[in-house]
Order: C-alpha cells, then structure tokens, then sequence
C-alpha cells in the first residue's frame, strides 16, 4: 500500500512486543480515545537495563507500527539510552511516516518515557521534573519532521 | 488473492455497457460538438442524445439538463446560483443538514463568510430529518433548502418528496445532492418535487470527471464557468462527450435493472449486517430501514478504523471507515458525530458499499474475515482491555 513504506507495513500486520507484562517495572499509557490513539508500554527493568518490554495499542496502521518499532529499539538498551530515544529516530527507523501521521511516532517516544518515569516514580529514584514534561497536554507535542 | 471490492459509494468499476458507450468517442467521433462542420455536428447530436436519455431516466425536459465535470462542480454551481439569485431578492438565508457531503457543507461555509445565512438542521440518531423540520426551519428570507436525497456514509435515504413538497408550497427553491441516490433508488425530479438535482456518474458505472445538474425550468441558474456558449451559456467548456456518453449508457442501464439489482444488494446487505451484528459490541450506524440497498456501516468499539482498513485490504478486502485517520484530520467523520456517535465510538467505524458485482460468496467471506480482525485488534487495544476490565463503561 502506497500510504505507508513496508516497513512501515511489517510492523503493523506483524507487530513485535505485543503484549503486557505482569507485576511490570514500569507501565506508560499516552494519547486518548477520543483522538483515536492510546498506547501502553510496559517494562521489565533489571540493573538499570530494559530487559523486556511489551506495547498495547488503540490506533492507526502507523500508531502500531510505531509502539513495535520503539519497543525494537530500547529493548535490551540501558534506560539512559533508552531516554535518549527520538519520536524522529523511530520514524527514521520506519522508513518515514506520512507527514500527518508523525504524530503516532511521538506517542511512541512518550509513551517509553511516561513508563520510565513511572518506574522511577515507583523506586523513589530522583530524576529531573523538567525533562519529563506531562504528555496528557497536547501542546507539549513537539513533533521533528525532516 | 481475489479482490473484494466493496467500496461502491467511493466509486465503482464502469460496466461493459458504458466503455462500448464511451470508446467510439475515444476513437472515431472526435468532433467538436459547437463546431459548424458535419464531424462537429455528428458530436452535437450524440450528445443531444445522450441528455435527452437522462433526461428521461430523470423525468424531466433533456434542456434542463446541464453536463458538469461531477457532483461536486454541480453542488457548488446549484447553491450559488441560488443563494446568489435569493440575496438579488434581499433572501440570505439557506437550510441544510449537518451530514451533508463536503462538496455542499464547504460551498456553505464559503458562503457563510459571504454573508449568508446557514441553518444546518441537526440529524437524528437514526440518521434522518423529516419534511415538517424543514418547514419549520423556512423563513421568510429562506433563499435555498439543500438537503442530500442519500447519505454518502450511513446510507439514510430522505424523504426528499415530502421536503420538495413543503419548500414549494411555501415558495423556496430546493436542492438535492442525489449523488449517492441516482441510479439506485428511484429518483423522479417532478414526482419528488425537486427544483436542483446533482448527480455523478462514476457513483453508477459510469466514468470519473462528468456528472450533471438538472435546474427546473424557471429556476434561474448562473454561469459557473465563464467562457464559450457550452450547455446554453452556463457552463464553458468543450464537452466531456466520452464521458457523457458513457453516463447515458450507465444510468440507462441503472434505471433498466434498479429493481432487480436492489432485491438483490438488499439480500446481501442484510447478510452482512446480520452476521457483523454477531460480533459483541457492534452497532448499525443509520436506520435500519431507510437505507440504501448497498449500505452497511458498523462502528465495533475498542478499535480505530484505519488500522481496521488496512488489515482487510491485506486480506483483499477494499472497505472505508469515518475514523480520523483515514480522513487526514484529527476529527472523526462529520457524519457520525452528526448522529451523535462519541468520537471514541466513530473512530471504529467500517463503511461497506455494495454493487450488482458483489457476489453472495464475496458477503461470506467479509463476514468470516471481519470479526477476525476486529478480535486482534481488541487483544492488543488498551482501551479495550479497560472496557472488558470495567474499569470503562461499555459505550454500544
């Protein structure tokens, strides 16, 4: 389909980390219904590395592609790396989204981050209140397009 | 893997009738139609044919017929020509409905910044408005009353009859975008006592760029593309006699078989709605009955429809949904808010179109393949698992 690349594509109809984690380090839940996109992101943290991860998704073609693709790549990661993780670099990692459809990539980038500050939140581990800014509020969207 | 094509009220495939109908202008009869010569005046008489031919599918005089590039183009030329015409008489005010296509909400947008007036009447759950709202909504300086015959999206079927009654019993010129509904459904221009009606002909087999609007004679109509003498000085532009001719063929055709081809989508139509029904947390969108023969829209809660779409087409299945995502906005359709459908339950919608090429084979596959992938799209929706956890209340 010319909407979306392959990858794109391979993604959504085969989707990786499907699934939840029971008794999860850290669960993220980003977008809302009435939008038409909500994504949850659990992790599975062990000295500081994202052991497993596992995405739910309520969305379009490229809102699930992009839950998969960024589970792909902080799996395995350490959680500062993981932060460093670009609603851009897993568009990138698609292959491109349509312009429309970047937004689906920031949920992605959002939704790992409200799960990593949700396990800092439950481990008592300080953090900095700035860089974790509340992804409820739709003008905190920054979407990098090329 | 075989394509199941039902996604009619987008467009349909052109039948055999109208490409033999259309391919002697593609190759041979070539003419110009305003040109004074015989292969010129050889073109004017074909497509003096082909109006008089729909003009009799229409019920009404072939010069009341003016060929357009489409519904949208006579959309726009019947409501500012008669919102136009009405201002000249110090009347600024138009009523239409809020689930009206674009092609006719736009034009009035435009037009309220103009200056007009635009009462939308709200719609019902069921996807209707009856005859005494209009009436009702009349006023002294109403110039124009433009209501769909046909709802492109929910397929509701308005009582176009009684409306056309009571705008010309009190004097108001009325409009109808029968896009959805010519070739179909009965339409009967003096019967249904319509003054302007649009109608495209890719909606019945017919080609893409070329429609029609029909202006009762004494409804004053406007120029809408300025230019040459084309379709007695309204409309400028050498004809689409291709096209046009390809029209003539579809909707003789359409009108010739309307009987026998609605028995038989309505038989496939409820089959559908019948076994989509079965999957929990489904709901027919529009009323049951007052529905085109081709249309069956299901929203299933907990899922996005584009996402639904895409997973079908990969199964072979061509189908459109009202979610946001398909239509580039973030709202979803218009329409099913309209009928006051929560954003959250419109997102999952599924807008099945049927023709007279569907098959009974093709409605059993949807039927098996559709709750499918409504079910993976459930397992892995967080909003789902809220609904089926109680943690959310079950919306339908």
């Amino acid at each position: 389909m010319a909407l979306y690349s392959e990858k794109v594509m391979d993604h959504f109809t085969n989707p990786r980390n499907v699934g939840k984690i029971e008794n999860a380090d850290g669960i993220g839940e980003v977008g809302n219904a009435k939008c038409g996109d909500i994504m949850k992101i659990y992790l599975k943290i062990e000295n500081d590395i994202i052991v497993d991860v596992k995405f739910n998704t309520f969305g379009c073609g490229s809102a699930i592609a992009s839950s998969s693709m960024a589970t792909e790549l902080i799996k395995g990661k350490p959680i500062s790396e993981a932060l460093t993780l670009t609603n851009k670099a897993v568009a990138e990692a698609l292959d491109g989204l349509p312009a429309h459809k970047m937004h689906c990539s920031v949920l992605a980038e959002e939704a790992i981050r409200a799960a990593i500050k949700d396990y800092y939140d439950k481990n008592g581990i300080a953090y900095d209140k700035a860089e974790f800014p509340d992804p409820t509020d739709e003008d905190e969207h920054h979407i990098d397009e090329d | 893997m075989k394509t199941v094509y039902v996604d009619n009220a987008a467009t349909t495939a052109m039948s055999d009738k109208a490409i033999e109908a259309m391919t002697p202008f593609l190759k041979g009869v070539y003419g110009n139609p305003s040109s004074l010569h015989t292969v010129g005046q050889v073109a004017k008489e074909h497509l003096e044919d082909a109006r008089a031919r729909i003009a009799k599918c229409l019920n009404c005089e072939p010069r009341e017929v003016y060929f357009t590039s489409g519904g949208s183009e006579a959309d726009n030329q019947a409501i500012r020509s008669a919102a136009v015409n009405g201002a000249r008489k110090g009347k600024k005010h138009i009523i239409s409905t809020a689930f009206e296509h674009h092609a006719v909400l736009h034009t009035l947008k435009k037009l309220e910044k103009e200056g007009f007036e635009v009462t939308y009447l709200p719609v019902h759950a069921d996807g209707l408005i009856t005859a005494e709202e209009v009436g009702a909504a009349i006023r002294e300086d109403t110039a124009l009353v433009t209501v769909m015959f046909a709802n492109n999206e929910v397929g509701t079927v308005l009582p176009i009859a009684e409306i056309g009654a009571v705008c010309r019993a009190k004097g108001v010129v009325f409009h109808t975008d029968a896009v959805q509904a010519v070739g179909h459904i009965p339409v009967d221009v003096q019967g249904q006592n319509i003054d302007m009606l649009s109608l495209s002909a890719h909606k019945f087999h017919g080609a893409k760029g070329v429609g029609a609007l029909y202006c009762k004679r004494g409804i004053p109509l406007n120029t809408f593309i300025d230019g040459g003498a084309q379709e007695r000085n309204k409309r400028a532009g050498t004809e689409n006699l291709a096209g046009v001719a390809a029209m003539a063929a579809a909707l003789e055709e359409a009108c010739a078989n309307m009987k026998e081809n609605s028995e038989k989508l309505s038989l496939l139509r409820d089959r559908l709605i019948e076994g989509l029904l079965k999957v929990p947390h489904s709901k027919l969108n529009g009323d049951r009955k007052k529905r085109l023969p081709s249309n069956v829209n299901i929203c299933f809660e907990g899922i996005e429809g584009e996402s639904l779409l895409l997973l079908l087409d990969a199964k072979g299945i061509c189908a459109s949904s009202g979610s946001a995502c398909t239509s580039g906005s973030l709202d979803p359709s218009h329409v099913l808010l309209a009928l006051g459908l929560p954003h959250e339950i419109a997102h999952g919608s599924l807008r099945l179109s049927l023709s007279e090429y569907n098959t009974a084979d093709e409605v059993e596959y949807i039927v098996q393949e559709v709750p499918k992938v409504v079910e993976y799209l459930r397992n892995i929706s967080p909003v789902w698992e809220e609904l089926e956890k109680g943690l959310k209340p079950h919306l339908i």
